[in-house]
């Protein structure tokens, strides 16, 4: 099709305001957050409703033509990169939290919302919606349901999955389907809402969701311990867990992490600490008040060599700039940042963590590791210099011995950044080829002409 | 000084200024931060509106990607220069700056349309310009895009004086340096300290340049106001025609170092972060970068200033109003001068200070941002105008002339009561009731 027709189709359906051809707007869409992915779309569209949304994909499967969903454009996957050109759908103007049933405790929102902005919305009620991303502030709420996104508070309160009970979604071939609802048990048909969660634009165009709310908990507890190996940091995260406690963060920092973090910041951080552990614990106070005890406890015995207990709130966020600056400070080492998530069984976490560092040394790249040690999702961030090829070459190397290891110790690629084209490569290697032909075939089924976001998360198909 | 700067001149620096902004861009990773609170980006949620699109835009510029055109230069005047992106940036990366960068090229690659070539012949004029200004010309075409009718832009600013019902002209009558003598004595004078007005004080907002005068007299300093002091140059750097912005600095240089001070002291928050930056506008040359460093050395914001060297607060009067505070994006993330305007306005008998909700956010204003995306600051502005409704406050204050031009706006068009001054307004008032008492 003739890209002049397809913009003339495009302002039909969504009116001119809401369609932009110019080159240069073309390129400010030809990119996400991902290092190295810049391909130029036709078209960048921004539907204002659902019917509008069904209009262009009748159109766009008649013809063949690529849609590529993008919210915020903050996925580390390529998600939204336009690989084959076609059309950029924005779906930004999907930004209306339409309803908060108190009764139900459920949100019904579109998903061009920010998902912080969810989160203000229901706060006075005392209310919470615990997905929260470091990208909390700007990712869109559909960002995160196609990316199943996760987050510091991950371990006890789960990851977006857990909290989308039904959805609107749009197919390839225009239908518009409603999934899930209000209902806390749903046996009826396939769990189509979960599908679509974390199926990263490949499968439909979710235009809203139903959100599970949870009321906001009353009281925390919140403290850092440093430890001299990392064993014993391991351990403690093992034992804490065996304890029958289930902190609602519970996050560690490496050396290199945490001497980068020092070096900019200057907080007074032991430079020489094999590992840092920030953990929270939240609840009804009484029990917070416990399960603090025995927390203390547990990392007395697996010998922390140093355990701070927050003693307010300003404390606590004085606490936690270790964790918060730790990408800040290694992106700013170098120019390009490639932060990875890589997860392993939380029994794992010490020798994976050593395969990291391993990696580093043998192919002479620098990376820090810092990320969610309860759910064993780390976050191996390789800075470099995309510039320098000789460079990247080594990067790309210690990357596989790195997605290898994880897969290797019965982990996954991904814990929440998702595939797209960045993880591609190593897909076969996790699910194998009968794995990749079932998810190929779901795809097929869904998306016969292959238009949503193609090349993506399964590969060609 | 140039008469007229041609685009070979330009072209000059280009093979050292782009390499500059090559490493500077890629230290941006991309992570979409900048998001959450560009004004601009919150308003259009779209990608070339934020500091990572403007940044990623260039990038395809220098990579052969893209090339220089007129919708890139509009993207690039999509910024307020506000620094919120700056400010939150996990990298570091100063987009403004580089913004400004990109607006810079833009002129190299296109020299100077015609309108900006008269336009900026007659800033580096200043007798004419300060004539042309008078006349009320200057803030419409200061802009890069065409301005449909600059007169209608014009009557849109109301500018309220200090009684709220008497709309004065846009322009006052007399400027504020033809209504003094160059030096105001006092008798032993504790500091001789020059006055930096900028021409929004000069050529509008008078009341407020005497509101500075007043004050500093009261508190027994001496008043250089030096007549030859020109624009400081900062619209003229925003829009990228950065060789004439160095031009004006330079002759600013010259006029303050005529006069012996202790201090210079500015009441706009952008004009003092001008005057503290030359020394930077000017790195490439050695001589005038010092020279700039002996006039920074002495510049402080009034406010600053006062609390610095102290100031009288047994002879203050009651002002028995709410006060709130704007803190102007200049003021907050360019100088970093919030506590001392909060320090004066808390020192005042009677009057109840109560801090509005985000009270750092950008106003809309933008120099001339607002006059070329009129539409558009005034979404931003409705936003501020919304924090300030909610403080039930009789009076904002602003240390910046633009801020208070664009808030006065808002507050006009939102049928609110409020009344827009500078902190430094409502102490020199309180020590007027001060002394009828
Ligand atoms: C600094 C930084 C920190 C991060 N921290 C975390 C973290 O802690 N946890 C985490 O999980 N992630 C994290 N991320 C990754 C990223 O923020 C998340 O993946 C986020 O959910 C993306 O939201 P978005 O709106 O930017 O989505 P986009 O990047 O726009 O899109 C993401 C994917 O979803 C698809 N998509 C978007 N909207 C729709 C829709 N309406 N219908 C169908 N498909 C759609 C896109 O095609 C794409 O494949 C981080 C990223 C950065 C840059
Ligand atoms: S400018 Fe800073 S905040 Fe914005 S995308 Fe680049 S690195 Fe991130
Ligand atoms: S300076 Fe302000 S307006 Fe300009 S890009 Fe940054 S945040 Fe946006
Ligand atoms: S910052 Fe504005 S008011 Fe101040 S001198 Fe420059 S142009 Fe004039």
């Amino acid at each position: 099709m003739e890209k002049d027709q397809l913009i003339a189709e495009m302002k039909k359906i969504v009116g001119e305001e809401n369609v932009l051809h110019s080159k240069e707007a073309l390129y400010a869409y030809s990119y996400d957050a991902t290092p190295g992915h810049i391909y130029m779309p036709d078209v960048v569209v921004s539907p204002g409703n659902v019917q509008e949304v069904s209009a262009i994909m009748k159109f766009a499967n008649e013809h063949k033509i690529p849609v590529y969903p993008r919210g915020s454009g903050t996925n580390l996957s390529a998600g939204t990169a336009p690989l084959k050109g076609g059309i950029v759908l924005l779906m930004l103007r999907f930004n209306k939290i339409l309803d908060l049933d108190l009764e139900n405790l459920i949100a019904e929102v579109e998903v061009g919302v920010v998902v912080q902005d969810i989160n203000d919305y229901v706060a006075p009620h005392g209310l919470i919606y615990p997905p929260d991303p470091g990208t909390v502030k700007t990712a869109s709420l559909g960002g995160t349901i196609c990316e199943n996104s996760g987050g510091l508070r991950g371990l006890k309160y789960g990851i977006t999955k857990n909290y989308v009970q039904g959805l609107e979604v749009v197919l390839a071939n225009g239908d518009i389907i409603h999934t899930g609802g209000k209902n806390v048990k749903d046996v009826s048909g396939y769990d189509m809402t979960k599908l679509f969660t974390g199926s990263e634009g490949t499968l439909g165009i979710v235009t809203k969701a139903y959100l599970k709310l949870v009321p906001k908990p009353e009281a925390q507890a919140s403290m850092i311990a440093v430890f001299n190996t990392l064993e014993d940091a391991g351990n403690a995260v093992s034992d804490i867990i065996a304890a029958k406690i289930i902190p609602a963060t519970m996050e560690i920092l490496d050396n290199s992490s945490i001497r980068t973090v020092e070096d900019f910041m200057h907080v007074g951080l032991p430079t020489d600490a094999a590992a840092i552990l920030l953990l929270e614990v939240d609840g009804h106070p009484v029990i917070v008040a416990d399960e603090k005890e025995k927390v203390l406890e547990v990392l007395k015995k697996n010998n922390a060599a140093e355990v701070t207990l927050a003693k307010s709130p300003e404390h606590k966020e004085q606490l936690w700039t270790a964790r918060r600056m730790a990408l800040p400070c290694l992106a700013k080492l170098r120019p390009t940042t490639f932060v990875e998530d890589a997860t392993v069984p939380r029994s794992k976490l010490t020798q994976f963590l050593k395969i990291v560092t391993k990696a580093a040394k043998d192919y002479n790249v620098t990376i820090g590791t810092f990320g969610h040690a309860g759910d064993g999702n780390m976050h191996p961030t390789i800075v470099c210099d995309l510039r320098d090829k000789e460079e990247m070459e080594r990067v790309h190397k210690a990357m596989d011995v790195i997605f290898r290891g994880a897969v290797e110790l019965g982990g996954t690629l991904s814990g929440e950044h998702g595939i797209g084209l960045g993880k591609l490569p190593w897909m076969e290697l996790q699910h194998g080829k009968e794995g990749m032909n079932a998810m190929k075939a779901i795809k097929r089924a869904l998306d016969p002409n292959l238009i949503l976001n193609p090349g993506k998360l399964i590969g060609e198909c | 000084m140039a008469n007229e700067i041609t685009a070979e001149e330009i072209n000059k620096h280009d093979a050292t200024l782009l390499k500059d902004i090559d490493d500077a861009l890629a230290n941006c990773m991309k992570c979409g931060n900048c998001q959450a609170g560009c004004p601009i980006y919150r308003e259009t949620r779209k990608e070339f509106s934020v500091a990572r699109g403007k940044i990623s835009l260039m990038q395809a510029i220098l990579s052969g990607k893209l090339e220089i055109t007129k919708e890139f230069d509009s993207m690039m005047a999509q910024c307020l220069t506000c620094k919120t992106c700056a400010a939150n940036c996990p990298c570091g990366v100063k987009a403004d700056e580089l913004i400004l960068r990109g607006r810079h090229a833009t002129i190299k690659a296109r020299g100077l349309n015609p309108i900006k070539k008269t336009v900026f012949s007659l800033l580096s004029n200043r007798p004419l310009f300060n004539t042309v200004l008078r006349m009320g010309g200057m803030f419409g075409w200061l802009t890069f895009k065409d301005i449909p009718d600059k007169n209608a832009v014009l009557s849109r600013l109301p500018m309220p004086g200090m009684d709220p019902n008497r709309a004065t002209a846009p322009l006052a009558s007399t400027p504020l340096r033809a209504e003094y003598p160059p030096v105001i004595k006092v008798d032993n004078p504790r500091y001789k300290v020059a006055f930096f007005t900028g021409c929004t004080i000069n050529f509008m907002y008078t009341d407020m340049g005497k509101a500075v005068i007043e004050v500093l007299k009261e508190n027994g300093h001496e008043v250089i106001l030096p007549g030859a002091q020109h624009c400081c140059g900062t619209p003229v750097h925003v829009s990228g025609a950065f060789e004439l912005a160095n031009e004006m600095a330079k002759h600013n240089i010259e006029v303050f170092e005529r006069y012996e001070c202790d201090y210079i002291v500015g009441a706009c928050g952008s004009c003092v972060e001008a005057l503290l930056d030359y020394p930077k506008w000017l790195e490439d040359e050695p001589d005038w970068a010092a020279r700039a460093q002996n006039i920074a050395d002495k510049v402080r914001e009034i406010s600053q200033f006062l609390v610095e060297t102290g100031y009288k607060t047994d002879n203050l009067g009651a002002i028995n109003k709410t006060v709130t505070m704007h803190d102007p994006c200049h003021m907050v993330r360019g100088i970093h001068v919030t506590e001392q305007p909060r320090e004066i306005l808390k020192s005042i008998p009677g009057l109840n200070f109560v801090e509005m909700k985000e009270h750092d956010r950008c106003c809309g204003s933008g120099g001339s941002f607002s006059l070329a995306h009129y539409e558009l600051s005034r979404q931003i502005n409705d936003r501020k105008c919304e924090n300030i409704k909610a403080t039930n406050a009789d009076y904002v204050c602003a240390s910046c002339p633009s801020c208070r031009m664009h808030i006065t706006d808002g507050i006009v068009q939102n049928k609110m009561p409020q009344v827009v001054y500078h902190p430094i307004q409502l102490l020199a008032e309180s020590y007027k009731l001060g002394k009828q008492k």
